[in-house]
């Protein structure tokens, strides 16, 4: 492995609920790469993307360490980790129009109101919405909507990129092309990602390592 | 259980609705047997409240006559009632059997022709009514005309705690001074409450120097010049009081618990045995004693009056009997269960009767019939109307 | 089958028992105000009781204490709950405070309002704990904090038994949002736990409390116990003023309390139309700021703030509710004592047998209306599921009306109509009257739990030849056993602490522990006012606890039956 300070890092992680282990996984993942954790339901997926994020319930234990770019992330916040996460689901705020979600997640190092509203029209260009800052989120499509929530994640500048199943919920022909837009935009920004799925297609295109969790 | 009575009561068809004749008393005895008497009074205080479940009891015993204690938290609350009921043209069967009354509230249910009667002085306990010593014919100057039946004679006394107020004061003017010297010591409750409204009658007839003008109608009189007086001793007496007279004490008996509290140390009062009756019943310091003015302090009785669409009068006429026995005007002035003064002539009560009254250890706040003196008449219920207003305008919406 | 068709027309006589009563008594205030009183004998059609209650000289002040006390209520009630929320959603300290008000709320304002006044006066428990020692007070300071001319221990009061209202109503709101998840969109791009909520989440729930953020309102804005007990009198609130002078031996008042009566409808609408403008104006300052993109992470600070205040209010509450416990078995008890000088049990002796009656009444009372409102929810709501009769968005709106219209407006309007339609004052009158303010608190409670239903079991009972009614009483509603006995004991605590509506429409003659309590209020005698609150305190909370415990009891072998963890 190489370039270990950069990249998300988990260095020898247990998760367990009382005796019971539910997942230990070793892994780096460097800036570009994709990481792809595969197992059936209750294989204890959503247990390690709450160890990431930073959510992890009480009743389970974690032993090891979580490092982004050479950083423990140990008792953070999940605001203070800058993981970014894409849902099954978009997310989209939905009493916010469009531009609004994006403007949500811009980082607030872009100052005025004018600079504020031009990278934001810039990502809709990028997704190909051009135009649809004042819409209602729930006028859009699937496809539409998956995108709003992949520019709203990176507009807040993440260090890395969870994916829970994002592309679970949309239909085969859409899938592929936004699943092709996320890893080129992670792999473009330099970001780790690690990406939860049961679907072997998912793995496949994403190309990186493949973890098998909840397998006899 | 009394529920299940009162519900019965409720769902039941309308009982025959016909009014016994007061002289025919064999006939009102007759009658009476059975029916359901709601007596709305005052229910502020849990010993009159004793005392009435009492009565209850009593009138139940030997008459058959259910009392129910209809608990008010002010009496013009059952007046406002039956006129709703007559502007509803319910004119029998009405929610209110009989009502503890006085001063304004008789004048006005008078005046609107909503009582029943006249019944009192047929009553057969009238005889031994002390009708010659004690102002039971006249209610604040208004002729009552039998149409209300006294229960008790009050005397305005002031109640001080002799850890802080060793002495007593002679006068308003006494009054005041002390005030000036103890600030925040000092309140009376709010008029338009009847007691607080008292100690505005009382300053001025203790004040004024010719007290005449206030047994006429107001309006026969120059207010403001009959006034004056007052007014300038309030002036100089609010800021003085108790929370510099921002507040006030919303009832008499809440004073009690200020001086209990010890956030003050005088208070006025209308029954001379409430402060022992208080001391024992742990709501008084025992260092509490009572006073009157030098020049006398007014006293009024209390009465009960009938309503014109009550369906219950005979039961009615039943209790307001009971309550001028013997036995029960000596229990009402026993201190440990009311401290209320009799409306009968004891001394001419037959000799066991008489000892009920003897026997009575007045308790160690109270005066005795001596020290408490002729209490002051009543003025006319319009000054305590103009006043009470004028004092609202003055003090009671102070920003 | 005529029972079934029958059951189409429940949701209009549903509405029927809500509206008819406030809009009947509503004339009955309309006329008197314009001078129709024939009952007094008056009959003059003018304007001149609008004209009188002008000149009342404490009039500017009094609409000015309602308005503020009012509104400065809401307010305060909303930011504390939405900064707990927002701060402790989710979390194990969040479920303690759940629980830990969630009984609270069932205690009646009356008796609230004396615990705390007894706790926070000058010569009130908390200064007695640190007199004279830390103080130096030997004697207790003349301050005035209790009925202080602003109205802040009005306040006080208010937001301390609005606050549980209003938690347990966003509660359920919650349930229907996806805030956790909200929640964690937020937190992933990095804004902080408060920001995050506040921006995401509470939107969402703010819609659906609205209605109950306005009962709030117009009842912070009309209540009269409270205010009696805590506010101030030089002058009153405006709706004390009304209850004041409709009980004015001088009957002419009565107009004048009429035309104030409609002067207070108007100040409710007023104070309503200052809120919506406050929403909006609230909004559109959110959006400006919320574009900029700030992540508000400071904002995290107010959790500590948010969590005293919740606490403050949870240990006031019970702390007041044990002070009234304690002055019932009080003897001499004075400054600055902290305790009593004797325990006694004489109080209860005195006053114990005496509270069985009003105790049987209150029952009876409540149990009738909350059994009438329960029937007519369930009429609604299955009409609703068999026949599609929904209750539209005017018809949810209906039945808030009668929480959104003050009491003291359209009572005693109700109570002079009542009886001209020749309806005898008694047990009845007082129960239907209960069911108008008791049934919107059932139906809410009820609705969401009833349509979250899972409708397939219905089928399935179907097809296996079960009848439409058989289904509901089989199935259904055995299965609802858990919501329909919370359902019942919200309305019973409804009925509990109703004071105006069983005083007038009862005409005094129907006496519950509520009005005995606020007769004795006025004596204030704390030993008695202590056992009628604490009596009156139970029989409010003892339905919650039976709703808890029951469907456990008759659920403990069905594992699928538990929602409780």
């Amino acid at each position: 492995m190489m370039d270990k300070a950069r990249g998300l890092t988990l260095d020898h992680l247990t998760l367990s609920k009382g005796t019971e282990t539910l997942l230990s996984v070793d892994a780096h993942v460097a800036p570009g790469d994709v990481l792809s954790v595969m197992g059936p339901s209750g294989s204890g997926k959503s247990t390690l993307l709450s160890a990431l994020i930073g959510t992890l319930a009480p009743a389970f234990a974690m032993q090891g360490r979580i490092l982004l770019d050479g950083e423990d992330l140990a008792g953070k916040p999940p605001e203070a980790r800058r993981i970014g996460l894409l849902f099954q689901d978009a997310m989209l705020f939905p009493h916010l129009s469009v531009g609004e979600n994006l403007a949500f997640g811009l980082s607030p190092d872009v100052r005025g109101r004018v600079a504020r509203r031009q990278v934001v029209e810039e990502g809709l260009i990028e997704i190909g919405l051009e135009g649809f800052a004042p819409r209602d989120p729930a006028t859009l499509s699937g496809g539409q909507r998956a995108r709003v929530a992949l520019m709203r994640t990176l507009l807040a500048r993440p260090r890395a990129l969870l994916l829970d199943e994002p592309f679970s919920r949309l239909d085969t022909d859409r899938r592929a092309s936004i699943r092709s837009l996320v890893l080129e935009r992670a792999r473009k920004e330099r970001l780790p990602v690690i990406l939860v799925t049961h679907d072997e297609a998912d793995a496949q295109a994403a190309g990186g390592r493949v973890v098998r969790i909840g397998q006899e | 259980m009394k529920f299940i009575a009162f519900a019965a009561a409720t769902l039941t068809a309308t009982t025959a609705f016909a009014q016994t004749d007061p002289a025919d008393w064999d006939a009102v005895v007759a009658a009476a047997d059975g029916q359901t008497v709601y007596w709305n009074a005052w229910g502020g205080s849990t010993t009159t409240n004793d005392f009435i479940a009492w009565v209850g009891e009593r009138v139940a015993e030997d008459y058959g006559v259910t009392l129910e204690h209809v608990k008010l938290s002010d009496t013009a609350d059952a007046v406002s009632r039956v006129l709703a009921e007559r502007s509803a043209g319910q004119d029998s069967d009405g929610a209110i059997d009989m009502i503890w009354i006085n001063g304004a509230n008789f004048a006005a249910m008078k005046d609107a022709e909503l009582l029943f009667g006249p019944f009192a002085e047929q009553l057969p306990n009238w005889s031994i009514v002390d009708v010659e010593g004690k102002s039971v014919q006249t209610d604040f100057t208004v002729p009552t005309e039998g149409l209300e039946s006294p229960w008790a004679m009050a005397q305005v006394v002031f109640i001080h705690d002799t850890a802080d107020l060793p002495e007593p004061l002679a006068d308003m003017e006494a009054i005041a001074e002390w005030a000036a010297a103890n600030p925040g010591r000092f309140t009376f409750p709010q008029p338009p409450d009847f007691l607080g409204s008292t100690f505005l009658k009382q300053a001025l007839l203790d004040l004024t120097d010719d007290a005449t003008p206030l047994y006429a109608p107001v309006e026969e009189a120059d207010y403001e010049a009959v006034t004056a007086p007052l007014w300038s001793f309030l002036e100089e007496l609010t800021p003085n009081l108790w929370r510099q007279g921002r507040a006030y004490p919303q009832t008499g008996p809440r004073q009690l618990q200020l001086i209990a509290d010890n956030e003050v140390d005088l208070a006025i009062s209308f029954s001379p045995g409430e402060a022992s009756t208080a001391i024992a019943n742990f709501e008084l310091p025992d260092t509490a004693r009572t006073f009157v003015l030098e020049n006398g302090t007014i006293g009024n009785a209390s009465f009960v009056a009938i309503p014109y669409n009550s369906s219950s009068t005979e039961g009615a006429m039943i209790v307001a009997n009971f309550l001028l026995s013997a036995e029960a005007q000596a229990r009402a002035l026993d201190p440990e269960v009311l401290g209320y003064g009799t409306v009968l002539d004891v001394a001419a009560l037959p000799e066991a009767e008489r000892a009920l009254f003897d026997n009575i250890d007045l308790g160690i706040a109270t005066l005795t019939p001596e020290e408490l003196g002729t209490a002051l008449a009543e003025p006319h219920p319009s000054w305590m109307t103009r006043i009470e207003a004028d004092w609202i305008e003055r003090y009671g919406v102070a920003e | 089958m005529s029972a079934r068709r029958g059951l189409r027309f429940v949701p209009a006589l549903t509405l029927l028992a809500l509206v008819g009563p406030v809009a009947a008594g509503l004339i009955g205030t309309l006329l008197p105000a314009f001078g129709y009183l024939p009952a007094a004998g008056l009959t003059d059609w003018g304007l001149a009781a609008f004209a009188e209650l002008g000149a009342w000289p404490g009039l500017p002040a009094s609409v000015r204490l309602s308005l503020t006390t009012g509104l400065i209520a809401t307010a305060l009630s909303l930011a504390i709950v939405t900064l707990a929320l927002a701060g402790w959603q989710g979390t194990p300290a969040f479920r303690w405070i759940e629980r830990s008000l969630s009984p609270l709320l069932s205690v009646p304002h009356a008796a609230a309002a004396f615990g705390i006044a007894f706790l926070i006066a000058p010569s009130g428990w908390v200064v007695r704990l640190f007199s004279p020692w830390a103080t130096g007070w030997e004697r207790p300071p003349d301050l005035l904090i209790l009925q202080d001319p602003a109205g802040i221990s009005l306040i006080v009061g208010l937001v301390a038994k609005e606050v549980p209202f209003l938690l347990l109503m966003s509660l359920a709101a919650l349930g229907q949002t996806e805030a956790s998840r909200s929640l964690l969109a937020a937190r992933t791009l990095g804004y902080g736990r408060v920001a995050g909520w506040l921006v995401t989440v509470f939107p969402q729930v703010y819609r659906q409390i609205r209605l109950p953020v306005f009962v709030v309102l117009v009842f912070s804005m009309s209540v009269v116990d409270v205010a009696i007990i805590l506010g101030p009198n030089t002058p009153n609130t405006l709706s004390v003023q009304i209850v004041r002078w409709m009980g004015d031996p001088d009957l002419a008042l009565r107009l004048r309390a009429a035309a104030a009566a409609m002067l207070q409808l108007a100040l409710v609408f007023g104070g309503l139309l200052a809120w919506r403008i406050g929403e909006w104006a609230f909004a559109r300052i959110a959006r400006r700021i919320l574009v900029r993109g700030r992540r508000g992470c400071m904002l995290d600070r107010t959790r500590g703030l948010s969590a005293g205040a919740i606490l403050l209010i949870a240990v006031a509450l019970f702390a007041g509710i044990a002070g009234l416990a304690l002055w019932s078995f009080a003897g001499f008890w004075s400054y600055p004592n902290a305790l009593p000088d004797m325990l006694i049990l004489r109080s209860w002796m005195r006053h114990g047998p005496e509270l069985l009656g009003p105790l049987g009444s209150t029952a009876l009372i409540a149990g009738l209306a909350a059994g009438i409102a329960l029937v007519l929810t369930i009429g609604c709501l299955e009409a609703e599921h068999r026949h599609g009769v929904r209750m539209r968005r005017a018809g949810a709106f209906l039945l808030y009306l009668p929480l959104l219209i003050p009491q003291t407006a359209f009572l005693p309007g109700l109570q002079t109509l009542m009886l001209s339609a020749g309806l005898q004052s008694g047990l009845w009158p007082v129960v239907l009257a209960h069911v108008v303010f008791v049934l919107p608190y059932v139906f809410l409670s009820l609705a969401d739990p009833f349509r979250a239903w899972d409708t397939r079991l219905d089928i399935a009972a179907r097809s296996m030849g079960t009848s439409a009614d058989g289904v509901l009483w089989r199935v259904r509603l055995p299965m609802l056993l858990a919501p329909l006995l919370t359902a019942l004991a919200v309305g019973l605590a409804v009925s509990v602490g109703q004071y105006l509506p069983t005083l007038l429409v009862g005409g005094g003659r129907v006496q519950t522990l509520t009005t005995e309590a606020v007769a004795l209020a006025s004596g204030g005698d704390r030993r008695a006012i202590g056992i009628y609150g604490l009596a009156q305190t139970l029989a409010a909370l003892l339905p919650f606890a039976a709703a808890v415990l029951v469907p456990r009891l008759v659920w403990r072998n069905r594992r699928g039956m538990r929602h409780d963890g």
